[in-house]
């Protein structure tokens, strides 16, 4: 495929293999936070790290939508599903999440609620309009890349009198979440993580450009690398990043330049500006509340808007106990230090969001890294090398 | 992350409306985020929505400069072994 | 006498007096499932075939078919109920002799679907020359089956000397695979609802048993034989693994997959190891025969792309363990339950 088996071909990564290998300091640690599930699944898909130096680690960041997504909301939409009897639009990512009391959208189908998995919102407008006496939920989730389509829906099913379509809104946005996370105690000086620069989002930055990280990496002094989701952009994105560190620059630099420019896809922007407004703040799963980091629909499209058209219950979700998911998401623990981690909580059976996204840290660690245990890119490391 | 990946603009249709290819793989998806498209263009696709165009000369030069890598090393070692 | 030669002719759609025992029932039997799969078997006409004894070892093996959508690029329920079952039992290592079919049809079912599932099954058993010796029909109501479930049972015989089975599997034996993976369960996903995509790629639903044959003849000492439908590639080779108490080597680039497989795959966010197919096989046998057994397969029409994917190697925790294409290393992992296309 054009512009995908360029970017993994053996024989370049061995090239650039020998060359972060020659320019990572023998005396010093690389720790790279890969904000994005995306290259998440690809460092491990690719065995990325089996072309790393020892001293070039991976952090793995919160970007990963569904694993973000706070029990309370997966639970509302599981709500919408079965008491309000709505058709309820949602791509397959989120049909296996379990919410409170492991409740997943998957069950709720089982259990008879009309729970339907698509591919694109056009489908979602699809389904409204062949079911005229059905209200059609689109269940939102994701971050500024999956926004747009959402807004378009809505002012398609605007333009076309889709009087039966609503959209249950959960996009979340990025800039937010890197700053929250750099802000936290957890990557303070003294703090128990370290990050020594990012692995930028990839196609997040192709709508929202490369400029919103431009203040963060000023602020934070950390060096940012808007790396693609193929594993030899995730290599030149590393190899980009130790030049920073070694020549003590924090800039944002783009690798990813077939498809993300300084100030990405205006369109974009414009219709999701036109549509949708940030929010005062919204819980993370794992950072908790965030200041400003989601987007709710504007009052001209309130009749979109499923949180005003379903009166959803307030409710107490609980995250399953033990679940390290939230210390994963922010960096702070491996998967393997989880309790739950390969016991009780498998893909088969996940307890949390982490194991169940093919992007979650815990997913890619078990599917892909179980035989790492023991060494630096696995799971725990022995305890004598702490 | 955000599954997207390249596809050729195959036909355009009403309604922003577009077939593209992956391969032999061919899809409807939307076009209503991205102006000018043209029939052989090269799109990235997420969602069923084309998110931005792929340029071919970026994408050019970041493979050069992946492999210009391998290259110094090996320059490097050559100078080495010369200075040796 | 092929299927062109007998076109469907009914009409109307399957009621209950189809399943009740009466006279509508036995004009069912007559005009679809003798006219269409007749042989000397099914035409002595009682409820079980009286069949000449066999000598040496049985196999038997049922398998249940529901699929949606019924008629999918490359193939129908039909074929793949007699394709299916064929193959399990030639993962034996045995020739298969006789066929058995069940039916379960929901109410309101069109007869000339029906017959065109029929004579997609007549077509398969002959190609294959294994007859469908017996049957059963039930009706159930509407909305209590998916238009037509198939239940069909096969039964062979193992020649001397064969001994297929997984506790035969040892470190140091080769991995091969008869052909490209993935290719059935694109296909399917082509026609599913809000996923639809236009692809030339067929479910490649075949009889692997003559295959099977040349590849025992050839090499009789084949440690273990095994279709990788559900699931595809991952699950089988787990399943072995744990059965065998040994873990497995792969070499990704080495496993066949055709570029609109990978790109649909690519598409949906799909792994095409956990794709299903069926109508490929897996072999492993003694590392010194491998390459034999290989040029074997690669003569038979079936087994055309086969190719040796790794070795089994000894590991306590049964990994299945692949060097990517890219150079790394990971774990070829199976899954829980159906996978999901994603977008994220």
């Amino acid at each position: 495929m054009k512009y995908v088996d360029e970017f993994r071909a053996r024989d370049l990564a061995e090239k650039l293999a020998r060359q972060i290998a020659h320019e990572a300091r023998p005396d010093q640690d690389y720790h790279f936070m890969e904000f994005c599930g995306g290259h998440t699944h690809a460092i491990f898909r690719y065995g990325v790290q089996d072309l790393m130096p020892d001293n070039v680690e991976f952090v793995h960041g919160p970007g990963c939508p569904v694993c973000v997504l706070p029990v309370r909301r997966l639970d509302d939409a599981v709500e919408l599903a079965e008491k309000f009897g709505v058709i309820l639009c949602t791509y397959g990512d989120m049909m296996r999440v379990p919410g409170t009391k492991q409740r997943s959208l998957i069950r709720a189908k089982a259990d008879g609620a009309d729970v339907r998995m698509i591919y694109s919102t056009q489908d979602a407008l699809k389904i409204a309009r062949e079911n005229p006496d059905r209200e059609v939920v689109f269940f939102a989730i994701g971050f500024e890349t999956t926004t747009p389509p959402t807004a378009v829906a809505i002012l398609q099913a605007e333009a076309e009198g889709l009087k039966n379509f609503s959209v249950f809104c959960n996009h979340v946005l990025t800039p937010a979440a890197i700053a929250h996370l750099l802000d936290s105690d957890d990557f303070a000086p003294d703090g128990p993580a370290r990050i020594d620069g990012f692995l930028g989002p990839s196609h997040v930055s192709t709508v929202i450009g490369s400029k919103p990280y431009e203040g963060a990496a000023e602020k934070y002094d950390k060096p940012v690398v808007i790396a693609g989701f193929e594993p030899l952009d995730v290599m030149q994105s590393v190899l980009m990043l130790i030049r920073q560190v070694n020549e003590g620059r924090h800039e944002v630099e783009n690798e990813y330049t077939r498809v993300v420019t300084r100030e990405g896809n205006k369109k974009a922007q414009a219709l999701v500006d036109k549509v949708l407004e940030v929010r005062d703040d919204f819980e993370w799963r794992g950072l908790g509340t965030v200041a400003f980091s989601a987007l709710k629909i504007r009052d001209a499209y309130a009749f979109f808007d499923a949180e005003k058209r379903f009166d959803v219950s307030e409710k107490r979700s609980r995250e399953t106990k033990s679940c390290e998911c939230p210390a994963i998401l922010r960096g702070v623990k491996k998967p393997t230090e989880c309790k739950l981690f390969g016991t009780v909580c498998t893909p088969d059976n996940p307890m949390g969001s982490c194991m169940v996204s093919s992007e979650g840290a815990c997913a890619a660690y078990w599917t892909y890294g179980r035989f790492r245990d023991g060494n630096k890119t696995g799971a725990k490391r022995p305890e004598a090398a702490e | 992350m955000c599954l997207a990946i390249p596809a050729k603009v195959t036909a355009l249709e009403a309604g922003d409306m577009a077939v593209v290819a992956f391969e032999g793989v061919k899809k409807r998806i939307s076009v209503a985020l991205v102006d000018d498209i043209d029939v052989g263009d090269y799109v990235l696709v997420h969602v069923g929505y084309a998110l931005h165009r792929v340029s071919e000369e970026d994408a050019m030069r970041t493979l050069a400069l992946m492999g210009e890598a391998g290259i110094l090393t090996e320059e490097l070692q050559e100078m080495k072994e010369g200075a040796a | 006498m092929n299927a062109l030669e007998r076109p469907a002719r009914l009409t109307g759609s399957v009621d209950m007096t189809h399943g009740g025992g009466g006279r509508a029932m036995a004009d069912l039997i007559r005009d679809l499932f003798q006219r269409h799969l007749s042989n000397a078997f099914l035409d002595q006409g009682n409820d079980a075939a009286l069949l000449p004894a066999e000598t040496g070892r049985l196999v038997v093996s049922t398998d249940g078919h529901v699929i949606s959508p019924l008629f999918f690029p490359g193939g129908d329920i039909g074929s793949l109920s007699v394709h299916g079952t064929l193959n399990d039992v030639a993962m034996a290592g045995a020739k298969p002799l006789y066929l058995t079919a069940g039916f379960i049809l929901e109410e309101g079912f069109p007869l000339a679907d029906l017959e065109r599932i029929v004579i997609s099954m007549a077509t398969a058993a002959r190609e294959a020359g294994v007859p469908i010796v017996t049957g059963d029909t039930k009706v159930v109501e509407k909305g209590k089956g998916d238009g037509v479930f198939i239940t069909t049972t096969g039964v062979g015989t193992v020649p001397d000397g064969v001994e297929i089975s997984a506790k035969r599997v040892k470190p140091g034996q080769a991995v091969l695979i008869s052909g490209s993976i993935g290719d059935h369960g694109v296909a399917i996903l082509s026609k599913r609802e809000n996923l639809e995509f236009e692809t030339e790629i067929r479910s490649d639903s075949a009889a692997l048993h003559t295959l099977v044959a040349a590849m025992v003849e050839a090499v009789p000492g084949i440690a273990m034989l095994r279709d990788p439908t559900r699931g595809g590639l991952s699950a089988t080779l787990n399943e072995i693994a744990h059965a065998a108490q040994i873990g497995m080597k792969l070499d990704e680039a080495a496993i066949p997959l055709k570029p609109d497989v990978h790109a649909a795959c690519e598409l949906l966010g799909l792994d095409p190891l956990n794709v299903a197919n069926e109508g490929k096989l897996i072999c492993i046998c003694e590392a010194g025969d491998a390459e034999k057994l290989l040029a074997v397969m690669r003569a038979h029409p079936k087994g055309a792309d086969a190719a040796i994917i790794g070795h089994v190697v000894e590991d306590d925790a049964c990994l299945i363990q692949m060097e990517t294409g890219f150079g790394g290393a990971r774990v070829v992992d199976w899954l829980a339950g159906e996978q999901l296309p994603r977008i994220c």
